[in-house]
């Protein structure tokens, strides 16, 4: 299994992630949740589950999700004893859970990662902070990629006010303590003109549902 | 650009002018548009002509060329801010020569969500073609979009969402309207990112409008069709 700290970010956003390994269990994951997802195999030591990655970009592109997560679950199948789906509903209007229901397949409860990183309660609890702009470890890396570029801001930074004029602050969820990456979530607040708040979430309930899919007999 | 090549639009002829108009507008020149526009009205253009020949027929390419995947959403929002600038010059304007008046908008991104981009290229637009929008802006509650209806009696309720958790609200809106036996009263159209003509349909408004061009043209089909009944 691939070293998280070797992951390359932009093949993540645009390519996505082969599976590779030997193992008996695959994670179908959105590739924001790459680095996350290794980290905690590895550290739990589960030599057993293997790593497949969706491209991240397609989370600007949500009506795109179901149909790919399909199509890499029957793939899957053919190599695979048992596949899980490391997405929440990521925009896709209850899409994906269609379809992993029809694939019998578990996928990770909550609206998106930003919700299952905090906890889905405690993101629920402040479900009025509508202003607030997420950013989690993986797009305070790719902020450019996923952010800055698609939107433009790159050849006209005058349209942040149009794209950015309704929110007030950019929440940076950290997965991991990284200093540089802190500093750089905030230099993305400040490029976009928002307040700064920093919530460390830790991997949340990735980690559980990982944990429960992983562990659980079946 | 070299000096030579500059074009002094006051130099162009007025359908030259418009042309250049056209490209200006495509390339979200602002100042440029604004420019434009002062010199069809010293030139005695009616502020309607201007509005619907020069930045209406402007916008229509720009639309066009994003629904095929030409243009892209940053190139739309230059291209609407150029309008913007123009739009600002002629509204008084056409409120004091008596330009046709389409119909009545009321219109709202809903509750929870602060996206507004659609919502105001759909409200600049509809202007475009002559409708009166009351524009709601942001985050509304079902009590705000009930005041502005009764208050504003208009033809057309126009709801928008970015996002997936907020779309369903729609319909908290719509089955207000019809306990309060006033569903009838409205043409009521969704729009927004995440949705579709079966969340339209599902939720009982009276169309799903995937962007501004598609809005205006279904807001005038169905106002006409309600002008068409009233007199039959």
């Amino acid at each position: 299994m691939a070293d998280p700290a070797e992951t390359d970010p932009d093949a993540l956003t645009d390519t996505g992630l082969a599976p590779s390994g030997q193992g008996a269990v695959l994670v179908i994951a959105c590739g924001a949740l790459a680095r996350e997802i290794l980290a905690i195999t590895r550290t739990a030591g589960w030599t057993h589950v293997d790593l497949a990655c969706l491209p991240a970009i397609l989370h600007n592109h949500p009506e795109k999700i179901a149909e790919r997560v399909r199509t890499a679950v029957l793939r899957a199948r053919e190599t695979y004893k048992a596949v899980f789906v490391a997405y929440a509903d990521c925009g896709t209007g209850g899409a994906l859970k269609k379809v992993c229901d029809e694939l019998g397949v578990e996928m990770i409860s909550g609206p998106h990662c930003y919700s299952f990183f905090e906890g889905n309660a405690a993101f629920s609890a402040h479900e009025d902070e509508i202003t607030a702009f997420y950013l989690t470890d993986f797009l305070a890396r790719q902020f450019d990629a996923f952010v800055w570029k698609p939107l433009g801001l790159d050849r006209h930074p005058e349209l942040i006010e149009m794209y950015f004029g309704n929110y007030t602050k950019l929440v940076y969820q950290s997965q991991i303590d990284d200093p540089a990456l802190l500093a750089r979530a905030q230099s993305c607040a400040d490029r976009l003109g928002l307040d700064f708040e920093h919530r460390r979430t830790g991997f949340g309930e990735l980690e559980s549902s990982l944990r429960n899919w992983v562990t659980s007999p079946r | 650009m070299s000096d030579e090549d500059e074009i002094i639009l006051s130099e162009l002829d007025d359908e030259e002018l418009v042309q250049q108009m056209f490209d200006d507008l495509y390339d979200g020149l602002k100042e440029e548009i604004e420019e434009g526009v002062n010199i069809l009205l010293e030139r005695g253009w009616e502020p309607y002509r201007v509005l619907t020949e020069a930045l209406v027929g402007g916008m229509t390419i720009v639309g066009a060329d994003f629904r095929d995947g030409i243009l892209f959403v940053p190139e739309v929002l230059l291209a609407a801010n150029a309008m913007k600038g123009g739009m600002a010059i002629l509204k008084p304007l056409l409120a004091e020569t008596g330009a046709p008046r389409v119909g009545k908008m009321v219109i709202g991104t809903v509750k929870g969500d602060i996206h507004d981009i659609g919502k105001n290229l759909v409200s600049m637009m509809m202007e475009g073609a002559g409708f009166e929008v009351v524009d709601l802006g942001i985050n509304n509650p079902v009590e705000n979009y009930l005041e502005a209806l009764e208050a504003e009696q208009p033809d057309i309720l126009g709801m928008s969402a970015l996002l997936t958790t907020t779309m369903p609200y729609m319909k908290v809106v719509i089955d207000t309207l019809v306990e309060q036996g006033k569903r009838d009263d409205y043409i009521v159209l969704v729009g927004g990112a995440p949705l579709n003509e079966e969340f339209g349909k599902a939720i009982g408004a009276d169309a799903y409008c995937r962007d501004a061009a598609v809005a205006v043209e279904t807001a005038k089909d169905f106002v006409g069709r309600k002008h068409n009944q009233m007199r039959a």
